[in-house]
């Protein structure tokens, strides 16, 4: 029989350590759905995701109830609108995001993420229009998330498009200014984005994908925190790490099981499993806990990037032996609005935009969830964007930028988006305009890291 | 297919008189029993066996959770196979 220590492990790991699964999300392709007539393709899409999709969030429950595992979303992630949207001469094209909505509605999903374009080199036909309605899609839509490829390590950055995303971020949060600026919150600017993320508002079904799969994302910060505060007293840094290890591999494998389990109820194939730590603004959730658990006396102080970089490869470490199949971003999360140890290190000051740049160099993702001034112009978001998306390309990683222009709101003020996205105060940006830059247009050529062949 | 049930709070008389015969009441085997009390506090766990043909493992937790309820003790029943994959390589 198992060890009774492991046993009471595992119940007090889900019991008080908030361990869950974040989200089961099933990947369906719609390059079936594509027609010259917008209306024809949007009925043909919101068939085909009922269809597909009509089990996901009973079995997720299912599986939940029957292993005692918390499995918190079941969503849906699609192939690039703006690829679907090409043959389509109509300008509405904001019928698909109506479309996505209504399916995910009918589903009893909270998010579907894949009104999205990969313009990371140009802008193919549907792209630009797309691109257009982001922000009249996100302020007219409940569940419909929205991400943009601008660049890759193989491909450079598509400046053209970060100057337009400046725009769109912008312009989601003025829509959305009564709602807490909550569109800009469901947009995300991507470089080097995984074709396989199971994470929103990031997720959409790349074209090497199969027509259908199922992607796992498990979660797990609380977990690991409480191992380090538990049994990290007086423990060297190897041994941290060997702890962090460890700790992943378990939460790991319940992932493991349960994107197996889900695959094989829903006749759908397993993709990947995503070892990303998600934090949520519950205690005890927090990524930041976990930096400061090992050390740090309040996440942002120096120190905080070297023991991120820590974490982020300890967490793949450890996770990458528990599972068959590694994908999505996979890593540590650092969205400030949904973490209480984020938050309050905002509040304080310790933490501010220029630190969590440096982050964004050694964790999973990028700027996320990031409250700045409502006043910011839409060149300085740009500007971000360029900044993270060179961090991404020079590093061959992930990077990505979700901020939220807190419209009408100054530096000290705070939004609330209520559940997991969380609260945050807005963070004052740098001075000195990045406009003339900006405003050139063209492409960053792609760096000598890209020519592996 | 077989869960783990464990049994965990202030210990008392009766308690593995009580969560055995609600096991008989969903018609679960026992297969294995371990228990041990550290400073007034009791954690029983069990091995148990269900015929998933007959019955839910949901309705099988619902009548230990009640039973373990009524003596204040926290009850959980969960699929094997979660401890397995977790704790075995």
């Amino acid at each position: 029989m198992l060890e009774t220590k492991d046993i009471l492990d595992t119940i007090n790991m889900i019991d008080n350590e908030n361990l869950d699964v974040r989200t089961i999300t099933m990947g369906i392709s719609l390059l079936d759905c594509i027609d010259d007539n917008i209306d024809k393709a949007c009925d043909k899409i919101y068939d085909k995701i009922c269809r597909y999709g009509q089990d996901l969030v009973k079995t997720g429950e299912d599986i939940s109830n029957e292993y005692g595992i918390p499995i918190i979303n079941k969503r849906i992630a699609v192939t690039p609108i703006g690829m679907i949207a090409a043959p389509c001469q109509s300008k509405r094209v904001v019928k698909f995001a109506y479309a996505l909505d209504r399916a995910a509605e009918t589903l009893g999903i909270n998010f579907i993420g894949g009104y999205s374009a990969l313009v990371h080199k140009g802008f193919s036909a549907g792209d630009y229009a797309l691109i257009e309605s982001i922000p009249e899609a996100l302020a007219s839509t409940e569940r419909v998330c929205s991400s943009v490829n601008i660049g890759s390590t193989k491909a450079g950055i598509n400046m053209d498009a970060v100057k337009k995303m400046g725009y769109a971020v912008k312009k989601s949060a003025e829509l959305t200014a009564d709602k807490d600026c909550i569109g800009a919150a469901k947009l995300v600017v991507f470089c080097n984005a995984p074709e396989d993320n199971p994470f929103m508002a990031g997720a959409f079904h790349g074209v090497g994908e199969a027509d259908c799969v199922i992607n796992v994302g498990v979660s797990g910060p609380g977990v690991v925190r409480a191992v380090l505060a538990k049994e990290g007293k007086g423990k060297d840094i190897s041994q941290i790490a060997e702890m962090i290890k460890k700790t992943a591999f378990k939460i790991t494998r319940m992932g493991q099981l349960v994107a197996q389990e889900a695959s094989k109820r829903l006749c759908v194939p397993f993709g990947i499993v995503d070892l990303s730590l998600a934090p949520t603004p519950a205690v005890g959730d927090s990524v930041a806990h976990i930096l400061e658990a090992m050390g740090l006396e309040v996440c942002g102080c120096h120190g905080t990037t070297a023991a991120l970089a820590l974490l982020n490869d300890a967490v793949k470490k450890g996770g990458v032996m528990a599972s068959s199949h590694v994908g999505g971003l996979s890593g540590a999360f650092i969205p400030v609005t949904e973490d209480a140890g984020m938050i309050a290190a905002a509040r304080s000051g310790a933490l501010d935009i220029t630190k969590l740049e440096a982050m964004t160099a050694v964790c999973s993702v990028g700027l996320d969830m990031i409250v700045v001034p409502g006043d910011t112009s839409a060149e300085v978001i740009s500007a971000i964007i360029a900044d993270e998306a060179a961090i991404g390309m020079v590093n061959s990683k992930t990077t990505a930028v979700r901020l939220i222009p807190a419209i009408g709101k100054k530096a000290g003020e705070e939004l609330n988006f209520g559940g997991l996205l969380g609260m945050g105060p807005v963070m004052p940006l740098r001075a000195g305009s990045p406009a003339e830059f900006v405003n050139r247009g063209g492409r960053i050529p792609a760096p000598l890291q890209s020519l592996k062949n | 297919m077989k869960a783990i049930v464990t049994v965990i709070g202030k210990d008392e008389i009766g308690i593995l008189s009580k969560v055995s015969s609600a096991c008989a009441n969903v018609h679960a085997n026992i297969l294995e029993v371990t228990q041990s009390v550290l400073q007034d506090v009791f954690a029983m766990i069990m091995l148990i066996e269900i015929d998933s043909s007959k019955i839910m493992l949901s309705e099988v937790q619902k009548e230990l959770e009640k039973a373990g309820n009524s003596m204040g003790m926290k009850v959980h029943v969960m699929h094997e196979d979660i401890f397995n994959s977790m704790h075995k390589i």
